[in-house]
């Protein structure tokens, strides 16, 4: 989990609350390409169970990195193909 | 047991021809049946058009859009009225019935009740940052969420087609629907 990665995109979503960070997030890393990692910056407390589950029921996409901040939740993506 | 010829096989065994037809068929049946579980489907069915009861269908068919679900909502009754595009933008709350509510039953049951804890949830809604009703439908749609609109309670409704959402499916039925259940792997009444 704490591998190196480089940032490609980065995505604000915060003040979303519930489905919009995982919604969101899922438009972003479709505009990326295999090998890029989406940046998803939340406020939503729900979003560190939320989109772990997204990325792990979710073909073609994994959970790269996440760190709960004082305010914001930060998560990692990575696209795999 | 040295002389046996595996090409001269008793009577009733399958000859070799025939077993090599029947392994390319089974791979032919292997091969569609994995691919298959590719896709995975998801069915709902939406039955209520109250604000509170309007929500749980859009925010399941918008986040397994998000899986890479092909997601189904058939909307039937009062389910109708959340791809209503003008009705979608109005739905209310009731204040009787819900014993969570912070009004006792027989002063919610009073003439504008209704409106009231309907703005009170719309209050909350804009202060969580909570999507629209309107929002989650148009973000479904764009993520390619099927929207439907039960035909029979299209009609028994007085509704007119073209009162929903642009992208919303009419013209479909029960059978419709239970085509799509049958074909799911996860199915929903709401």
């Amino acid at each position: 989990m704490s591998a190196e990665f480089d940032i490609t995109e980065t995505l604000d979503v915060k003040g979303a609350s519930c489905p919009m960070p995982v919604v969101k997030a899922k438009s972003a890393i479709d505009e990326l390409s295999e090998g890029e990692v989406l940046e998803v910056l939340a406020t939503d407390p729900g979003s560190m169970s939320d989109i772990d589950g997204w990325a792990s029921g979710t073909g073609g996409i994994e959970l790269v990195n996440q760190e709960e901040g004082d305010d914001v939740f930060k998560h990692y993506v990575r696209k795999t193909e | 047991m040295g002389t046996d010829t595996p090409d001269a096989p008793a009577d009733d065994a399958p000859s070799r021809a025939e077993l090599a037809a029947r392994v390319d068929e089974l791979e032919d049946a292997l091969a569609e049946a994995t691919s298959d579980d590719d896709g995975k489907k998801m069915s709902i069915i939406a039955t209520k058009g109250t604000l509170d009861m309007a929500y749980p269908p859009l925010i399941l068919a918008s986040t397994a859009a998000a899986f890479g679900y092909e997601v189904t909502v058939f909307h039937t009754f009062w389910g109708l009225d959340i791809l209503h595009e003008e009705r979608s933008k109005n739905l209310k709350l009731s204040s009787v019935g819900n014993p969570n509510m912070p009004v006792p039953n027989a002063v919610a049951a009073l003439p504008g009740m209704d409106r009231v804890t309907t703005k009170m949830m719309e209050k909350k809604i804009a202060d969580n940052d909570t999507a629209t009703i309107e929002e989650l439908i148009e973000t479904s749609l764009d993520m390619g969420v099927e929207f439907q609109a039960c035909q029979m309670t299209i009609d028994l409704m007085d509704y007119d087609e073209d009162d929903f959402y642009d992208g919303v499916t009419t013209g479909v039925g029960a059978a419709t629907a239970l085509q799509d259940m049958a074909d799911s792997d996860i199915q929903l009444l709401v």
